[in-house]
């Protein structure tokens, strides 16, 4: 169980540049769940994973994860639990080491020592685990990985975060900067990956796409303003459709007057 | 040219190369440009001299100079991750620190080891019926090569392979569980503690520490990794350490060439550190001159060009 209760955050405080990105921000996400964000540029989605993760510190308000209180953990504690996604493919691997390697540090996520960083065993076991993958990674293991193409990246980053199983995934428009066929694969490998934890995984994603945020999970949470405003799930969610959803963003973001640019934003 | 120019460039080269592997973990490995080494070079011979110069055993100064190496990696370190000063201001405020300090130590400018028993002269009386001419050397060779193999294994296991990505997607490693500020401590004190030692071992070889001697050792380290990877090109880490070796050989060849050919071009022993500088310019400049960057070649100048994930994309 994520809760989240009373998150605020503010940027540049007490400046002439003062943002609230996070205003007194409510979630509880049981196990299982996979929750896509939705909101307009500046909503404060990426903050809102930036604080979970411990990128961020909040001025406000408590993260609790499992019964225990981590938002005044540091990040690399944190990632003992946290698996991650960005945006920009580039920021999830390191380009000059080798593919299994990348593997390597992401698997074992604490009390790493002296022992090598990979052996025989480790091998097989990334291999195993890039063939699922399907882009042939398994046979260029050592190859460094800034050789890859952005699709490729994204695919062994989406590897990398779940595969030493993680009680949260974290998805900030990973399939945003693909081109539209890795897009679609990132995305199918995603709710692969999801599945094979069988609702024993928190998952957030966000997104800018209405569709994806439907089609995908199950459950949808909009923001505006570093607020959360409109929060389905279930049957209510089966109903509904993109244009209801713009509309409901319109009404409770209190923009009526920008349904159009909305439309045009969200869809 | 005679025989003993090689053996004398030899020789240097594997003195200087303990310092190269210290500048190569830092700069290469490490992305951080290290000033400190600077201090840390004389601070080795400082600590060394002093303890032989009293009469101590050589073995254990070399050691303590290994100690107080780590110890200025450590304040660089401390100063960059504690207090956020950038990396080049974190080491020009230790080295310009260690100044002092080695001054401190010595008691005055330079101390004189001639006559002393040193660790080399220990080395000499394990082996009486071998020449120092190719004892010596041959000790330099088989610490270097050790180091070389102890180096390498560490960088293979998880810690090293924390300290590698650190420099090569420090937002990556983070969020993959590594503290990074101790990642980086644990980079600037093996790399400070390797110019440490190096700078002991040049004081017992040259007979001689001065307060002075650190003067150029970063363009020095700098410019043998630099020829090194841009000889041998293999990107693991085995050729990588081999390949600064050898450019410190190479660079130590060429020093000792121009110093002592170098006159009948019109240069002066002073006028070094400049054709330092130089090697390191025509280095980085040969690839540009050939054409495109491939993805090899980025990899060995410095990763800044490839590396623009950085921005602000969190
Ligand atoms: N590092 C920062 N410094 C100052 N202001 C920031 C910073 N990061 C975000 N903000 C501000 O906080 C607000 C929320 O930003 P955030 O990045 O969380 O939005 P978002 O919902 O992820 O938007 P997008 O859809 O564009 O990614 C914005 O007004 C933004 O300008
Ligand atoms: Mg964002």
């Amino acid at each position: 169980m994520l809760i989240i209760k009373g998150l605020t955050k503010y940027f540049a405080k007490n400046s002439p540049h003062e943002t609230l990105a996070l205003d007194n921000f409510n979630l509880r996400v049981g196990k299982g769940d996979f929750v896509t964000i939705i909101g307009s540029n500046g909503a404060g989605k990426s903050t809102l994973l930036n604080l979970i993760a411990g990128t961020l510190q909040q001025d406000k308000g408590e993260i609790r994860l499992s019964g225990e209180m981590i938002n005044n953990q540091p990040e690399y504690q944190r990632a003992r639990w946290i698996g991650r996604v960005f945006q920009n493919p580039l920021l999830g691997t390191a380009p000059y080491m080798a593919v299994e390697e990348n593997l390597s540090l992401s698997l074992k996520r604490e009390k790493r020592g002296l022992r090598l960083g990979i052996n025989e065993n480790l091998r097989n076991f990334f291999r195993e685990k890039l063939s699922e993958l399907n882009l042939g990674l398994e046979d260029n293991i050592s190859k460094k990985v800034g050789l890859l193409s952005g699709g490729q990246r994204q695919a062994m980053t989406m590897l990398m975060a779940t595969m030493f199983k993680p009680k949260v995934l974290l998805l900030d428009e990973h399939t945003a900067a693909l081109d539209p066929e890795s897009s679609k694969k990132i995305l199918k490998l995603t709710q692969d990956l999801v599945m094979e934890r069988q609702g024993d995984l928190i998952t957030l994603m966000v997104t800018h796409n209405m569709k994806q945020a439907l089609e995908v999970g199950n459950r949808t949470v909009m923001m505006d303003r570093g607020r959360n405003i409109f929060d389905i799930q279930g049957e209510e969610r089966e109903k509904i459709n993109v244009d209801d959803l713009v509309r409901q963003f319109s009404i409770l973001g209190n923009r009526k007057d920008k349904y159009i640019e909305d439309r045009m934003v969200l869809i | 040219m005679p025989i003993s120019l090689f053996l004398h460039a030899l020789e240097q080269g594997l003195v200087f190369g303990i310092m190269v592997l210290g500048v190569f973990i830092t700069y290469k490995i490490l992305d951080f440009p290290d000033l400190t080494v600077e201090g840390s070079f004389p601070l080795g011979a400082a600590v060394v001299a002093k303890v032989i110069f009293s009469g101590g055993d050589p073995l254990l100064g070399t050691f303590l100079a290994i100690i107080a190496g780590s110890l200025a990696g450590l304040i660089t370190g401390l100063l960059h991750t504690k207090l956020k000063l950038t990396n080049l201001l974190s080491g020009i405020l230790t080295m310009t620190l260690l100044y002092s300090v080695n001054l401190r130590i010595m008691g005055r400018p330079n101390i004189p080891l001639l006559g002393k028993v040193t660790l080399l002269g220990e080395i000499e009386n394990y082996f009486p019926n071998l020449s120092m001419d190719y004892l010596i050397p041959f000790f330099f060779l088989f610490l270097v090569v050790i180091l070389k193999f102890i180096i390498d294994y560490f960088l293979s296991t998880e810690i090293g392979l924390t300290i590698i990505a650190t420099g090569d997607n420090e937002q990556m490693i983070k969020s993959l569980g590594v503290n990074t500020d101790l990642t980086k401590l644990m980079g600037l004190c093996i790399s400070n503690a390797l110019v440490a030692l190096s700078g002991a071992l040049f004081a017992q070889y040259s007979g001689f520490a001065d307060v002075n001697m650190g003067l150029g050792t970063i363009v020095a380290g700098l410019a043998c990794v630099i020829i090194g990877i841009s000889i041998i090109k293999i990107p693991t880490i085995f050729w990588r350490t081999i390949a600064v070796l050898v450019g410190s050989l190479v660079y130590r060849l060429i020093m000792i060439i121009a110093l002592r050919y170098g006159y009948s071009f019109g240069f002066k022993p002073g006028d070094l550190k400049m054709i330092s500088v130089l090697l390191v310019i025509i280095a980085l400049s040969v690839p540009f001159i050939k054409g495109k960057l491939n993805f090899a070649d980025r990899f060995n100048l410095g990763r800044k060009d490839l590396q623009n994930n950085n921005g602000k994309e969190v």
